[in-house]
This record gives structure tokens, sequence and C-alpha cells, in this order.
């Protein structure tokens, strides 16, 4: 397979690997160390998409991230991903892409008729367009806007790559490698500061890969290698290719994407196809570079049109010519490198300088060689629709106005060069102000806000001795400032070829009767029309021009538009560019894959999973698990083919009947100590505290500041100065917190310490008529009679040589008691519980059993203590003290609290007995009334009552108080259901709570 | 993300740390008799002041300090950190 295209020796792909990929389906070759678009240039392939509005045919405009055309869908590894920069990607064997934007074909393509039709899609056109009927819009408007948005397509599998966080520290994080970056980390490392230097592209140096100067006698490509060479072998430096640092955040945090293994056909295993960095850097240097900008003149889109820079790129380091009979179109002395590099390489440029003569080194150089230079030419407009066949080029006249003698000449490539625009993306996401440099036409930095510093071209310097010169010293001194060490570097001897001016020209006027499309964005299709036209319309800011033109946004971001879209604002205004200002840079610089973000907290890793020691014994008896927060709790223990409603049944009928053992571990524990920790809790709880003895229980009700209760719990007087209080699953941190905050702030003077000892105390619940008699054998030395160990009794006794804590409390309404051993012995305690429960007939129960338990005893849990009910509302209101002060009791007096129909906590039962409400169901008096039909309360949780063997749930409801008795429709709009009710006590089982005290 | 110096345990970052709100904000004393609005604006009412801000700050995944920051609230200058029970200003 021929690349006809491919120059003999220069460039630095490893010709002695050939690599094999697919285009449009078609095979080509290319070598290692070619990107997608060198590979498909060097094979003469210049179609490669179409434009996002007009449909126009799209090649290849830039050779790195400026890129606006050259978006492919890749296809590597089984997977594919859209919006891949085909300047970017590197070739790896058997990589396969396709066109976007284009259908059926990037050749033959329907959508093309909108350039046709483009009269019709003016600036604004889908606000325009698409605003009534109103009703339209979800139906027709809106999906076919959809349909036409992007380029390519998101893949709808699950993205089996791995992706990784990674955190560091650096004292000088130095962004680019080029001239300044290698220059400020050299100085900086030698002087002994830990430096992360990043770059962008897979060869490190940036414009010393392709300009032709010397510094110490080497060739900028030598002297930035030795250097690289140097910094990696020193321990103080990490240096990272392929790493794009794309955001600047507060306290210079800034953000690196370093694509590990886009290069490579797969990932290994364990290794990740991409990497964020989150970089914490004592200083920064923006060595970011700068972006050649283009000249606008007519269908300047075609394939074909490239940017100057871009072709030397692809001669130098590719060995590719993007065509054999260029023109290069110019304001400026730069673009005679990319001349002079064709010059060598023996094909003939035509060089159009917009300016009237300059005579530099560079130009001399370039008559010396004989190539063919005519001042005061422009390109007028290219020819051909697929790919430049020729083009129209003019004189033309010293104010720039007027074209003489047109006349068309025959080329298959423009180079164009309108000077360069510093890349100050990252130091305007610092925060910093810019300001407008008229040597330059284009922004600079202006005075850093955060701990940055703008080196090089990306701060508008474009001659190296005064790159390198400003480099060497501030890499000196910033690492000076930080590791006080004084070993400075010698600068550099630097040759290089001086340039003249550039000319400010930067749009060619249209001839007369002429109407060709001069665009400005390449990825959006906005052309200079666009923008008179929205000015025109009244847009004025340059924020609104952007949004309602879309010049600029998109996945370039304007890179290679927004200035030149800045001077004709400001040239149609009458403005200067710096009065237009410019639109806010934000990150990040370049797209990010989703991965790359999520990171590895994707599936089972979004959060941390919490086990308790008793995991492995439920997971060996068929446990079936559900997330209770973080934890992992058993829901039911699973018996031949029960399902949940089976299952959980039998094991809370146990309950009632026999005794149950439940893991309750995940409860929040937190230890209160301190002389002042009994007046702590009376502040702290809406029940009283303070004639709490040694050895008792109680359940405790605290509330927030506005009156809602926050939490539930029994507390337990451990001795004098020590207390042990339980918090629920779900709110044991807020507590924790909560506590610190009053302890902390509000009340210092309280001697008191909390910490928790969640995780030190292993949990079991023993519930049932039976449970005496099994603690009796578990604890033969300990009395655990209704008299040695009352109703909210505790005692610390001994299990088998193991030391426990015994708390006679009940969730579940039984009698019950709760056992708690170090977390080691969870496991030992649960073995022995399980072996001799087995004379009294016990079963392990779930969070399933749990519930049914509390719901039919008319217990609150979380579903009622909600974060919008307040203690009369759950029933609790018994628990609140009329006589002491406490958190969020001033809140109780508020009128809304104390309405005569205040909601309240209910039982329900269906009329039928048999059909089971849905949680969330609305109380309604009148299932068939008119909408929005008035709700009266919620279920708040709804179970199956064992003790009387139909449905039960409980409600907050409006009146409740006074609603016992009567009768309502539970309706659930999700579940289609309308069940008639009737509403009753809570406690439907055990009203008068005999059986906890038995 | 914010770069906190917690004076307990030196610089960290942000996500170590919960917000807590104004740190000036005073709680009534216990027992006080007070008027509705004055609880009220205890309760409810804050300002979203543009500039500096004294807000109290949490080393939840820290030292478990409750801690004061001055803080520019557009630029997220950080002026100055204190610990709990020291008095600013």
């Amino acid at each position: 397979m021929l690349q006809n295209y491919r120059l003999d020796k220069i460039g630095l792909v490893n010709r002695e690997k050939q690599l094999s990929f697919k285009f449009n389906g078609k095979k080509y070759f290319g070598y290692e160390g070619d990107t997608l678009a060198s590979a498909l240039i060097a094979n003469g392939v210049h179609l490669v998409g179409r434009s996002f509005k007009y449909h126009r045919p799209r090649g290849f405009f830039g050779a790195g991230v400026d890129e606006p055309y050259a978006i492919v869908q890749l296809y590597r590894n089984g997977e594919t991903e859209p919006n891949v920069r085909a300047t970017e990607q590197e070739l790896f064997e058997g990589l396969e892409a396709k066109s976007v934007n284009c259908w059926p074909s990037v050749n033959f393509d329907i959508g093309a008729i909108n350039n046709f039709l483009n009269i019709f899609l003016p600036a604004g056109f889908y606000y325009k367009t698409f605003m009534w009927p109103r009703s339209f819009w979800y139906r027709i408007y809106e999906p076919f806007i959809r349909k036409a948005a992007g380029f390519g397509v998101a893949s709808k599998e699950h993205d089996k790559e791995r992706y990784e966080h990674k955190y560091e520290y650096c004292d000088l994080l130095i962004a680019g490698s080029g001239p300044s970056g290698l220059a400020s980390a050299y100085a900086a490392a030698k002087n002994g500061a830990r430096v992360i230097l990043a770059e962008d592209k897979p060869r490190f140096g940036g414009s010393l890969l392709t300009s032709d100067v010397s510094i110490n006698n080497q060739s900028g490509k030598e002297w930035a290698d030795n250097i690289i060479t140097e910094l990696k072998g020193m321990t103080n430096v990490t240096v990272k290719n392929r790493a794009q640092i794309f955001g600047y955040y507060d306290h210079n945090m800034l953000v690196m994407s370093e694509r590990v293994t886009d290069h490579l056909p797969k990932s290994e295993e364990f290794t990740p196809k991409q990497r964020l960095w989150y970089i914490r850097a004592k200083q920064v240097v923006i060595s970011s570079g700068s972006i050649e900008r283009p000249i606008v003149f007519g269908n300047n889109d075609t394939p074909g049109v490239v940017l100057a820079s871009a072709a030397k790129e692809y001669m130098k380091i590719y060995g590719v010519l993007v065509g054999k009979k260029p023109v290069v179109f110019t304001n400026n002395d730069s673009a005679y490198e990319t001349a002079i590099e064709f010059k060598k390489n023996k094909i003939n440029p035509i060089v159009l300088d917009s300016r009237q003569d300059s005579n530099s080194e560079i130009i001399k150089e370039a008559k010396s060689l004989g190539i063919d230079i005519k001042f005061s030419h422009v390109v007028v407009a290219a020819k051909g629709y697929k790919k430049v066949k020729s083009c129209d080029i003019a004189e033309i006249s010293e104010d720039k106005q007027n074209l003489n003698q047109i006349k068309n000449i025959e080329c298959d490539c423009i180079c164009v060069s309108g000077f360069w625009t510093p890349t100050i993306h990252l130091a305007s996401q610092s925060g910093g102000k810019t300001k407008f440099k008229e040597e330059i036409d284009a922004f600079v930095p202006d005075k850093s806000k955060q701990k940055e510093v703008t080196l090089g071209s990306a701060n508008g310097v474009f001659t190296l001795e005064e790159t390198l010169k400003t480099s060497f010293d501030k890499g000196f001194e910033l690492s000076k400032s930080i590791t006080n060490n004084n070993n400075s570097q010698q600068i550099p001897k630097v040759s290089e070829k001086k340039h003249s001016k550039h000319d400010k020209f930067w749009c060619v006027p249209l001839p007369k009767g002429k109407k060709y499309k001069r665009f400005l964005d390449f990825q959006n299709d906005v052309a200079v029309s666009d923008i008179e036209l929205a000015i025109r319309e009244g847009y004025r800011s340059i924020e609104h021009v952007k949004r309602y033109t879309t010049l600029g946004m998109a996945t370039d971001q304007g890179k290679t538009s927004n200035l030149n879209g800045l001077q004709l604002v400001s040239n149609i205004e009458n403005k200067v560019v710096p009065a237009v200002g410019h639109t806010t840079f934000r990150p990040p610089y370049t797209p990010i894959s989703i991965g790359a973000i999520v990171g590895r907290e994707i599936g089972k890793h979004s959060k941390p999973t919490r086990k308790s020691p008793m995991h492995n014994w439920h997971e060996k008896n068929n446990a079936v698990f559900v997330d209770a927060g973080v934890w992992l709790r058993p829901r039911y223990y699973k018996r031949g083919n029960e399902g949940l409603f089976e299952a959980s049944k039998r094991e809370a009928e146990n309950v009632r009947k026999n005794v149950g053992v439940c893991d309750v571990t995940t409860l929040g524990k937190i230890d209160v100590k301190g002389p002042d920790a009994a007046e702590f809790l009376n502040r702290v709880y809406t029940n009283a505290w303070l004639k709490l003895p040694v050895g008792k229980a109680r359940y405790g009700v605290m509330l927030r500041e506005d009156g809602i209760v926050m939490d539930d719990g029994t507390t337990t007087r451990i001795s004098e100065n020590h207390y042990h209080m339980t918090t629920t699953t779900a709110q044991a941190a807020n507590v924790l917190s909560h506590l610190e905050y009053y302890l902390q702030l509000v009340w210092p003077e309280l001697d008191v310490n909390v910490v928790s000892t969640t995780e030190q105390w292993a949990g079991a619940a023993i519930a049932g008529p039976k449970s005496r008699d099994l603690l009796q054998k578990l604890f033969p030395d300990t009395d655990v009679s209704n008299e040695g160990l009352p109703f909210m009794g505790f005692v610390e006794a001994n299990l088998f040589g193991v030391n426990a804590r015994i708390f006679r409390i009940s969730f579940s309404g039984e009698l019950a008691y709760e056992v708690n051993v170090e977390s080691d012995n969870g496991n030992f305690m649960w073995e022995k519980i399980i072996e001799i429960g087995k004379d009294f007939d016990l079963q392990p129960y779930g969070t399933e059993a749990l519930s049914t338990l509390r719901i039919e005893m008319g217990h609150v849990a979380g579903s009622e203590l909600d974060g919008r009910t307040i203690p009369y509302d759950t029933g609790l209101d018994g628990l609140v003290s009329k006589k002491k002060d406490f958190i969020g009791k001033r809140s109780l007096l508020k009128k809304a609290y104390n309405e005569k129909d205040r909601q309240r906590l209910v039982g329900v039962v269906p009329l039928d007995k048999k059909t089971s409400i849905p949680e969330g169901s609305h109380l309604v008096k009148d299932p068939k009334g008119k909408l929005p039909n008035p709700k009266l309360g919620h279920i708040s949780a709804s179970c199956w009552s064992v003790e009387h063997n139909n449905p039960f749930s409980l409600a907050i409801l409006k009146d409740g108080k006074n609603m016992i008795g009567s009768k309502l429709y539970a309706m659930s709009p999700l579940k289609n259901k309308t069940i008639a009710v009737e509403i009753v006590s809570s406690h439907y089982v055990d009203p008068k709570g005999e059986r906890v005290r038995s | 993300m914010l770069y906190i110096k917690c004076p307990h345990c030196g610089l960290r970052s942000q996500n170590e740390f919960a917000y807590g709100g104004d740190a000036s904000v005073k709680r009534p004393e216990l027992n006080k008799e007070i008027s509705d609005q004055e609880w009220d604006e205890f309760v409810y009412l804050r300002k979203s002041p543009r500039g500096k801000h004294l807000e109290l700050w949490h080393h939840v995944s820290g030292c478990r300090q409750w801690i004061k920051v001055l803080r520019d609230t557009s630029t997220h200058e950080i002026f100055n950190t204190y610990k709990s029970e020291e008095k600013v200003g």
C-alpha cells in the first residue's frame, strides 16, 4: 500500500514498524509514531467528516489540540468512543475509525443539502424557528434537534476500561514542555525543587521539535531531548507526556488528564486507560505556548486549507506532505519556515504575503532558495468542494479594502498563517485578568491572581532568546523561594532568525458580486455573515454573540476562531478589541472523558461497603443482603424456595412465638464521658436525663434547633460519668457531628468528650418470649430474671470467657435483650447464640422481619422520622419535657406546630384485610375527587402483620388523633392502586406494652 | 478545591472538611425567654455576604474539630483560620 504523501527520510516516526488501520472501512498503513491524522494525510485522505450545520466537507486544519474539524468515532478493543480528535489520536495496530455527522457516507452526505439551503439557516436559526406552536416542542422539535446535534454517538455499553485518580503535591507544576517549560523545569529542578512537568503531546519539546534554531550549538530538538533525559533521571522530578493540564482551580489545585493507554490497542489488566491527577502546587508555570490563528477568506473551510504551522509539523515530525502544490498565505514571518521546509523537500510553494514588503533574515533565506514570494497578495477564495483544487488570488490595496487583478492559480493546499494567539486558558481560569497586547493583536495574562506565572509564547513572547532567559530566571527564582537553595544554571546560547513585524490584516474582503462563505468558527459553521447578522439584530455583549451564533462553542471551544470573532465584532462596532473583551475561559481546556472524572468510584466502589463481624456467617447461611446506608445487612435468610415475603413472615412469626436473633452491629454507638455528661444529655434529648441511675438505659429523642426530630435511640449509664449512646444506623455520623458542634462551639464549658464506638462493638438483638431462657443459658453466672435485669436494665456479664454487655431493650416489642461484645468476638458470640438457641427454636431474622415487628408495634423509625416531623407527629410528644430546656424546644412553640388538626402517626388497615398498601400512598377522602385531590396524609411504612395475619401500615395523617375509626382511601398513582382503608391506632399489637416488661 | 489550614492539623484539602455555616451566629442561652423573631433569626436567617465571611468548618475526616475560617466568598481567599474557642476580630 502506497503512502503517496510520505516523505522519504525526515520525521520522527518509526519507519521500521508499519501499522495497519481502517478508516471508514478501508484499510491503510502508517508508522509507529503517527497520529491518525498524519497517517491519513500520508495516504492522501483529506476528507474526514462533515461540518455541523451545513454538512460541508471537512479535512484537517491543525495538528493537535486545536483541531476543529477532524473529529472521528474511534473503535478500540470492542468499545467505541465519540469526539476523538484524529490529530491527537496516536496510531496503533488495528485502529478503526469512522467519520461522523454524515449519512450515508462522508463522500455522499444527504445532509449536505443544508449547504444549499444555508440561506434558511442563519444565526439563531433554532431560536427563530422552533418557537411555535408550543405543543410541537416535545414531540417534534426537540427530538429533531437532538438527532441533529453533536458529533458521533456515545456507547450504550458499560465502559469496561479502568480509570484512576491520583493526588499529588509539588513545589512547581509546569504546564507544557516547550522551551519555556523545559527551561523553567530544569532551572527549578537543579535548584532542588520538586517539579512536575506535563506535556500534552506524546513528544516533549513543543516548538523546539519543528523550529529552525540552535541552542548551545545543538538543534532545538537535541537540546530538548537532553534536558528531558536529565530531568527524567532526577528523583525530585516527575515528567509526564500525554498529560493535559485542563483546569486551574482554587488555591493552586490543578487537574491533569493523563492518557495512559489511549495510544495502545488495548489496556493491560490493572492499567488504567486514563488517569486524572489532582495536583496541589506551590507555584505554577504556565508554558502552554500559542496557537496559530487563520486569516479569513472565501471558502476557507475547504479540505486542504491548513494552518501553516500544522503543515510544517506534518513534514518535520511525521514526514508527511499536506499537499504537493502548496500555497502559503501569511501576514507574518513564521509561515516562511513552512515554505522553506517545503522547498527543502523539493516541493515548490508559492508564498502570498499580505504585507507590502519585508526583508527580514528568514525572507532573505526564502528568496535565496528561489521561493516564489508575492507581497501585497492574498487568497480571495479556495476552489474545489471535497479538496482544494485551485484558489483565486489577488493583489490587495494598501488600505486592505480593494482587490485587484483577481486570478486563479492551481494548488492542492493552502497553508495559512494569521499570526499567533497565546494559550491563556489556564492563566485566565486561575482568576487572573487578561490584557490586550497591541503588538501581537492578542490577549496575554495580566496580573496573576494565584501563585502562577505565564512564560514564553503563552505570554506573548515569540523570541527563543528572551523566552529561555526569562524561563531560566523564573525557574530559579521560584524554586529559590521554596527551597532556599542557590544553584543557578547558565543560560544557553541561542541562535535564531529574527522576525519582522506581522501585518494586522486578518480578513480578506469579498470581491464585488461574490458571496463566498468566510468562516470564523470551523467546527460550528459560523461565518462572517452570521456575526454581522447577530449584531444587526441587536446582540452587543460578546457573551451573547457567542451564544446566539455558537461562535467558539463545542469541543474545540474556539481555539482557532475566538480572536478573529472578536476582531470582526470590534470592526463592525468601530471599537478596539479590548473594548469588546473576550468570553470567559472555563475548564476543561479540552474535553475530558466522563470515565476519567468518575475514576474508580463506580459500581460497588461508588461508596465504601461496611460489613459486620458476623457477615461471613450470614453469607454462609443464605442471607439476602440489603444496603443500609453504607452497611450491608441481612434482609432475610432464605430457606428453600422462599421469597422475601415468606421468609420475613416466618422469621417475624418465630420472634413472636419463640425467639429470634438479629445482627444490630450497624447501630451507631457513641461513648459520652465526663463529669457533665448527664447535663449534656439533658440538653441534647427532649426528655429528662439527670436522674437516670447507673445500670439503666433510657429511650431518648433528639431534635434539631428547628424542632424537627433528628434521631432516636437508647442511652445507657454504664458508670457515674460514662454513657453509651446508640443512634440509628443512618444518622450515626450526623449525630456525632451534632454533639461535637454543641460541645466545641456552644457549650465549651461542659466537661464532656464524645467518640464513635460503632466499630468497637458487635451487637445481637435476642427477641421473643423464650429470650430470657436462652439468655440464662448464655450467661449462667448472671441473674437475668425480671428482678435481676428488669426492662431497661443493663448489666456487664461474661459470655464463655468473653466480656459482654447486656441491655434489656426492645425494638420488636417482645421481651428482648441486646448483647454487645468487642467486635473481634462478634462471630464467637453469634455462633454461641445460634448453637445454644437451637434448644429454643431460635431463628436469625433480617431487617425485613425487624421492620414488620416494629411497624405492627407502632415503633417509629427513619420512615417516620423523615426530617419533616416533630415529636407530636410521631406520637413522641410524651417524651418532651415541659420543665427543662433542650435543643430545639423553643421551636415547638411555633403556631404551625400547635394547630389542632396537626398531623399524627396512625395505623392503617385495608378494609378487605388482604391488599397490601404501597408505601408512599396518599390518603384521601374521595378517590374520585377532582385533581389536585387534597392529600390528608401518606403511608410511611407497610408490613404484613404476623400477629393479625393481614396487611398493616403506619401513616402520618392530618388530625390523626381524631381520625381513628374513620374510613379513607389510600391511593398510589405509581402502582395504580386505590384501596379502601380504616384508620386504627398505631399500636396494633400489645398496645399496653406488657410483653417487654414480662 | 480549597486548601484549608486546620489550626490543629495544618493544610488540608477541602474534601476532608464539612461546611458549617456562619460562625458569628450565637445560640440564645438556655432557659432564656426570647421573642419569636429572635428565635427565627437564630434558626433560619443567615446573611449571604459577598466578600469576607467568618464561617465554621468541621474537620470531619481529620481531627473532628470545628474550626473558624475567615474566607472571601467571591474570591475564595482564606485570610486566616482559628480554633473554635479563639476570639476573632
